[in-house]
């Protein structure tokens, strides 16, 4: 016997992930979410750009603006590790690279995301 | 055996120009930039995080000449990236796949961007008093 494996196993691996369609959806989600979270940013970008250190420090004290904030971290990040994902899929034709390079990836992007989330919450949860 | 070429299936170099193919590409690329534009948010509420003198350090940069080409990038990348995410939902929801719809929303996505980061920036420098 040179093939331990059963014929239905080595056919499995082949066959799709399983989770092509919730991938899709989440994609979707994330986009719909980010079309009211953007152009809220986008308003708020023009308050930032001119504020100080201590009127960004108290504006994030108020819980829906840290919830706000927080979540301008999570969706985009999310959003964009999803996009990338598929640009790596695409592009990157060894399968064991494109896996090792998404497995980076979403390593980064979880990282970059608490990273975001830990420095909101101090900034919102510390007293002057 | 010959060793003929094996038959390869149609790639972009044997179409004729079309905006569609152009905005795809374009959207793959400014959800890259929007993705170091994700990055960008981070380092400003780490800053902040950090305290006056870091938050002080990242206006500073966003201020300086590469954060004004950041932001510059960052915001067309995002008004065309908005626009044409749009275009796209509503393709999935099946609305505007006739030839003539999907070109006309496209120029459409291109000229609505363009005028919304030109807007965005008028807007920023009137505010500022000139000089971001």
């Amino acid at each position: 016997m040179s093939n331990m494996r059963t014929p239905l196993a080595g056919a499995r691996r082949l066959g799709a992930a399983h989770s092509g369609t919730h991938h899709w959806l989440m994609q979707r989600i994330t986009a719909l979410a980010m079309i009211p979270l953007g152009l809220a940013a986008a308003v708020l970008f023009f308050w930032a750009s001119r504020a100080g250190y201590f009127e960004v420090f108290a504006w994030m004290h108020r819980p829906w603006i840290l919830l706000f904030v927080v979540l301008l971290v999570i969706v985009p990040l999310w959003h964009g590790f999803l996009g990338l994902q598929v640009v790596i899929e695409d592009y990157v034709p060894n399968r064991g690279m494109a896996f090792a390079l998404i497995t980076v990836l979403r390593l980064a992007t979880v990282a970059v995301a608490l990273l975001g989330i830990i420095a909101a919450a101090m900034v919102g949860f510390r007293s002057f | 055996m010959s060793s003929r070429p094996m038959p390869l299936s149609p790639h972009i170099g044997i179409y004729r120009w079309q905006i569609t193919m152009t905005l795809s590409i374009l959207h793959r690329a400014s959800g890259i930039v929007l993705f170091s534009g994700a990055l960008g948010l981070v380092y400003w509420l780490v800053a902040l995080a950090l305290g006056p003198a870091a938050f002080a350090q990242a206006a500073w940069f966003f201020h300086s000449w590469v954060g004004q080409a950041l932001l510059c990038l960052w915001s067309l990348a995002f008004f065309y990236h908005l626009l044409n995410g749009v275009r796209h939902l509503c393709w999935d929801a099946g609305w505007g796949f006739a030839k003539r719809a999907y070109r006309t929303s496209g120029w459409l996505v291109v000229v609505c961007a363009l005028a919304l980061t030109g807007f965005a920036w008028a807007f920023g420098w009137l505010l500022a008093g000139g000089g971001a």
